[in-house]
This record gives C-alpha cells, sequence and structure tokens, in this order.
C-alpha cells in the first residue's frame, strides 16, 4: 500500500441518535482512510454502528461531528444539490434489501441514476444494459423484481451501483438477505471488480464474506478496535485461505 | 432530469397503480360535474321564472274588489253592508279608464265564474268563465291562437260568442278544430271564435282551461250587474307601475267614495303589482340556487378530501421510493417534479372528464328545469379541484424530499 492515493478520509467521526439523555451514540470517534483500488471489509456485532458508518460515507446521512474527504471535498459541507451530485457521480450504494423499485423494469432500475445523472435516453440504455451483462442478468432485463429471485434482484442492484462507474462501491450486508448460491454469486462480482481495479467497501457480519476483501477493519461500540490486511493491494482474492 | 423524462416517470407512477389513479380520477370527476351541473340547474331555474316574469308582463297592476275576508266577489247577490262606499263595478271600471290618468293605458274589466262547459259529446266540470272586454287579449298575456278575439260591438251587443284556451279546446273537441263549433255553458250556447295561444303553467291556475266571452253576455246570463271582480290596469310602462298605482288609488276612492283616512273595515279594493309574486318567486330560485351551490361545494369538498387522501397514502406508501430515488442521486427538485406532474395530470383529467360529464348532463332536462352552465362554474369547479389535488399530492411529497436519504428509507 504504498503511495495509493485516498479516495475517502473520516477524521474523528461521531455520530448520535436522539438528543439529550435519551441520545445514542453510534459512533464515538472513528479515523479511517480508504485508498484508491482497495476491498475494504468492515466487520462486526449488531448494534456496533457499522451501518451508521456505512449511511455515513454513502451520504444517506450527515454526521454530528467530525470530517467526511470524499475525493478530498468535505461532504459534510455541500447543499442539497451538491450532495444529491456526489450520491449520483462518486458512490454505488448496494443495500441489504436491495430497494429496487418494484413497478419497474431491471432495465430501469439500471437507469434510474443515469437519469438523474443527466445522461441521454440511448446512451443510458446503452450503459445500463452494459452493466446488466456484467452481472450475468443480460436475458432479464425487462423483468420486474418480483419475477426475480433474491440473487437476481441484488446482481440488478449491483448493476445500478456499477452504471454511473462511481468513484467508490459500498455494499451494505449485501449477502445478508440471500442464499449460499447467491451470495457467492454476488461475491465473485465484488471479486472481480475489486480485480478490475473499483474501490469497495463492504459492510458485513460474515467471516466468509470478510475473507473476500484486502483490509478488514473491526467496529465495536463505535470505535474501530481492529485492522487487518489479508493481502496487498491488488492482489486477487483467490490467493487467500477461507477461514 | 429533463421535462420529458418527468412527464415518463410521472406517467409510470398513474399508471402502475390503475385502482388508486381512477378512484382519484372518479372523485374529481364527480366533484367537478357536481358542482358545474348543480349551479346550472340552479340557474337554469331562476332563468326559466325571469322568462316567465316577462311573459306576464310587468306592466300590470290588477285591482281587485273587496279588501279582506269573507268578500265573494263576482255574484252580483251580495249586498254591501257597508252603505257609504260603493262596489268596483263595470261603471267605475269605464269612468277610470275614461279618467285620462297620465299613467295608465287600458283598463280591462272582468268578471269570473266557474260552470259546466260542454261539447255536443263532453263535458267539463268547473271551467273558469271569463267576462272581460276585447282589449284583455292585448293587456294580458292571454293571446289568441287562431281564430279571432270578440269585439267591441261583441261586447256592447252582448254576443253569444267565446274566445276558449287550448286544454279546454282540445278536451271538448279531441278530433277536430273547436273553431266555429258551439259548446254549451251552463245551458247557453256559445260559438267559438278564437281558441288561446298555449301559455306556460305559472303555478297558480290552469292558464289554459278557460272561456273567455264578452263581459256584458257574462254579466247578463251568469253574474248579473253587480260588482266585477277584477280590473287589469296597464300602465304605460313598466317604469310608470307605481305612478299609475297612485293614479288608479287617488281615482277610485273619489268614485267609491272612500276615504282611506276616515273609513272603518275593509277597503272596497286592493291594488297587486303583477310582478310582486314573481319577483318573490325569482328571489326564491336564487335562494335555491344559492343551496345547490353549497350542495355542490361540499360535494366537491368530499371530492377534494377523497383526492387528498389518496394522494397522503400515495406519497406515504412511496416515501422509501424518494428514499432511493435521492440514494441513487435525485435532487429535491426532481422528485418534487415528478409527484407534481403526476399529481396534476391525475386531478386534472379527471376535472375534465368532470366538465364534460356536467356538459353531457346540461343537455338533459333535470326535474323540469332545462340547466344553463354558469360560464364561471367551469373554471372555478376544475380550479379548486386541481389546486386540492395537486397540493396533497405535493406537499407531503416536499417533506420526504426534504429527508435525508437514510431517514425516508427508514420509512416503512
Amino acid at each position: 500500500m504504498t503511495g495509493a492515493a485516498p479516495v475517502l478520509e473520516l477524521r474523528g467521526i461521531h455520530h448520535s441518535y436522539g438528543t439529550g439523555e435519551a441520545a445514542v451514540h453510534a459512533l464515538r470517534g472513528i479515523d479511517l482512510t480508504v485508498v484508491r483500488g482497495d476491498y475494504l471489509a468492515i466487520m462486526g456485532p449488531s448494534g456496533s454502528g457499522k451501518s451508521t458508518l456505512m449511511n455515513l460515507l454513502g451520504c444517506l446521512d450527515i454526521a454530528t461531528q467530525g470530517q467526511y474527504l470524499l475525493g478530498g471535498v468535505d461532504v459534510s459541507e455541500l447543499d442539497d444539490r451538491a450532495l444529491a451530485r456526489v450520491r449520483n457521480r462518486q458512490i454505488g450504494f448496494v443495500f441489504q434489501s436491495f430497494n429496487l423499485i418494484a413497478r419497474m423494469t431491471a432495465l430501469a432500475n439500471v437507469e434510474l441514476p443515469l437519469l438523474y445523472g443527466g445522461v441521454r435516453s440511448s446512451r443510458r440504455r446503452e450503459l445500463a444494459l452494459e452493466a446488466l451483462d456484467m452481472v450475468g442478468l443480460a436475458d432479464r432485463v425487462t423483468h420486474r423484481p418480483q419475477a426475480l429471485s433474491g440473487g437476481q434482484q441484488q446482481r440488478v442492484a449491483i448493476a445500478r451501483a456499477l452504471v454511473t462507474s462511481p468513484t467508490i462501491v459500498l455494499a451494505d450486508e449485501p449477502t445478508g438477505n440471500l442464499d449460499s448460491q447467491s451470495t457467492d454469486d454476488v461475491l465473485g462480482i465484488l471479486d472481480s471488480l475489486s480485480q478490475a481495479g473499483r474501490t469497495i467497501v463492504v459492510i458485513t457480519h460474515e467471516d466468509a464474506v470478510g475473507a473476500h476483501a484486502a483490509r478488514v477493519v473491526s467496529i465495536r461500540d463505535g470505535l474501530l478496535v481492529g485492522d487487518r490486511r489479508n493481502r496487498p493491494l491488488g492482489a486477487p482474492a483467490e490467493t487467500v485461505a477461507v477461514a | 432530469m429533463s421535462l420529458l423524462e418527468t412527464l415518463r416517470s410521472a406517467f409510470r407512477g398513474i399508471t402502475t397503480n390503475k385502482l388508486r389513479s381512477v378512484l382519484t380520477l372518479l372523485g374529481v370527476m364527480i366533484g367537478v360535474a357536481a358542482v358545474i351541473l348543480l349551479l346550472a340547474v340552479g340557474n337554469g331555474s331562476a332563468q326559466q321564472i325571469n322568462a316567465l316574469i316577462t311573459q306576464l308582463g310587468t306592466n300590470t297592476l290588477t285591482v281587485r274588489a273587496g279588501g279582506g275576508f269573507g268578500f265573494s266577489g263576482g255574484s252580483g247577490g251580495s249586498a254591501a253592508s257597508d252603505t257609504s262606499t260603493k262596489k268596483l263595478t263595470l261603471d267605475v271600471a269605464d269612468r277610470l279608464s275614461h279618467a285620462g290618468l297620465g299613467h295608465v293605458k287600458a283598463v280591462v274589466p272582468q268578471v269570473d265564474t266557474s260552470l259546466t262547459v260542454s261539447s255536443t259529446s263532453v263535458s267539463e266540470n268547473d271551467v273558469s268563465l271569463i267576462g272581460t272586454t276585447p282589449n284583455y287579449f292585448t293587456v294580458t298575456t292571454a293571446k289568441v291562437g287562431s281564430g279571432s278575439a270578440f269585439t267591441t260591438a261583441d261586447v256592447t251587443s252582448a254576443a253569444k260568442v267565446a274566445v276558449i284556451g287550448s286544454t279546454i279546446a282540445t278536451k271538448l273537441f279531441p278530433t277536430g278544430s273547436a273553431l266555429g263549433q258551439t259548446i254549451s255553458v251552463d245551458g247557453s250556447t256559445f260559438t267559438v271564435v278564437g281558441i288561446l295561444a298555449s301559455q306556460s303553467d305559472n303555478g297558480l291556475s290552469d292558464a289554459n282551461s278557460v272561456v273567455v266571452a264578452p263581459i256584458s253576455r257574462v254579466q247578463r246570463s251568469y253574474t248579473g250587474f253587480g260588482a266585477i271582480s277584477t280590473m287589469t290596469v296597464e300602465a304605460t310602462s313598466s317604469a310608470d307601475v307605481p305612478a299609475a298605482q297612485g293614479e288608479v288609488e287617488v281615482m277610485l276612492d273619489q268614485l267609491l267614495a272612500y276615504d282611506p283616512t276616515t273609513a272603518t273595515g275593509n277597503a272596497p279594493y286592493t291594488i297587486t303589482d303583477q310582478s310582486q309574486l314573481l319577483q318573490t318567486a325569482a328571489a326564491s330560485a336564487q335562494s335555491f340556487t344559492v343551496l345547490l351551490g353549497a350542495v355542490a361545494a361540499i360535494s366537491l369538498l368530499v371530492g377534494g378530501i377523497g383526492v387528498t387522501n389518496v394522494m397522503l397514502v400515495t406519497v406515504t406508501e412511496r416515501t422509501r421510493e424518494i428514499g432511493i430515488r435521492k440514494a441513487l442521486g435525485a435532487t429535491r427538485a426532481a422528485i418534487l417534479g415528478q409527484f407534481l406532474v403526476e399529481a396534476a395530470t391525475l386531478t386534472l383529467l379527471g376535472g375534465v372528464l368532470g366538465v364534460i360529464a356536467a356538459l353531457i348532463g346540461a343537455g338533459f332536462t333535470i326535474n323540469g328545469t332545462k340547466p344553463v352552465v354558469l360560464g364561471y362554474s367551469v373554471p372555478l369547479a376544475l380550479g379548486v379541484s386541481v389546486a386540492i389535488g395537486v397540493f396533497f399530492g405535493v406537499y407531503p411529497a416536499a417533506r420526504a424530499a426534504a429527508m435525508r436519504p437514510i431517514q425516508a428509507l427508514r420509512s416503512i
């Protein structure tokens, strides 16, 4: 990890829900730097604050305290319009519960971020088909989410996260709702994305998922308690023995 | 996001949940149609009454014999208990018409009675028999439709001729024309010289079921030469009606030797302005329109609440979708635009369908009234319904769009 540029940097991040005595301090001072092309897994038990951290990374929420630099820009300073642009261009978010829009086809779902990015219709279609092909769903583009299996839905969601070529792909428990076969499919896709040089941050509580990552950070009670590198940047995941 | 994309996205939203969209559409449609149609019915009936007023003539006064209760006008046999005042007679009417009153154009005396009228085959009981002079047909609303009126010569000679109403003409002579036929009025034979044009029902009596004959003949054969029942006074114009009334009062007091300042008991006559009654009717038609308008406004309100309800449910249901869209990079404006177009399209479509339904409905006669659509009611109903739909479609969406994506995603 020599000389790699940081994609995101967290400095002294605190986050709490509620106010006064009822306040829940989910994050109590997180410092974290992720470099370009890394494959990071954030692991921790439930209630450790990992989901809160993920929401902050995805600009879905704003930290109550601390600095979050994404590509060198302090995100907490941005207004609604600029934040929307960051979410659109820089971040590809994969949710545990897929979060596809039920009444739209797979293709339309994947096109959605491009629509908000102002890409014109023909180019949108082209890029979306490409992304769906990459996750192996070229033959399912006109299906609506309810006509797809959980694994297929998550692959559509990954295609949607990838289609804008974001700086960073964030995946919040991407295999949490999937069977083992689909889990393997999804992890395989993430591995190949990492190989292709994408920066990926995955949140999980499963060691099997964490084992795919190049770097594993542990979080407990709102604090980082461990930071372990499985393999050097860019090394294929296959070289790592699954625990 | 371009306007076209917004439109496409909104239409997808509308067509996805068809039942909800149809219910919203229906709510707006019924509200709008009810407002336009009910106001049109109210307006139509008011116009009908106005037409009736015009038809009855606003430039006439009616002088009735007797001022109070229990006066049996018409029959000459009734003896006046008050000897100091005279009765309203044909002679009084003649003098009144020749008195040279400035605002009086004509005086039409009239005696009324009710008798059995028959042809050779058919007999009708209680037909109103009116004895009058020829100017009855020019001053009042009774016009001769076919044949001709009787003449002044007929009055002088007390001829047995009659002009009969259209209803009685068809009843007595169902197969052919009544013109030139003879009818029997309580045993006396009259020749039918004219038939009255059909008159619209004024709600007081059947104006088409009458027999009109020279006053001299009616007095001689039936009522006697005593008091007459009414006089119709035609003023020189409708504006001169009050002046004419004053002149007639002064003249009649003099002719009847009646002094309102010293007299006890009832006045020997009463004067009514023909249009007074109908002005009252017009006022009640006006309040009828207001009432209908209120009912319509309530139905629009209920329709609006229905739309509001659907819109609120829609947005609550779709708050998660808003969260997803925001997570993918939608700006607040893009989300608002989508919901605005969706709500506006739905309510506008419903509103336009409502207007069409109302205009079709206005083509039919409703409860005897031909509805007349009020021009302002169309934009009013349409505007109110669209405003309600758009406000309640956009306001909750605006709240959801202002949330952080994670808040919107966590709801539901």
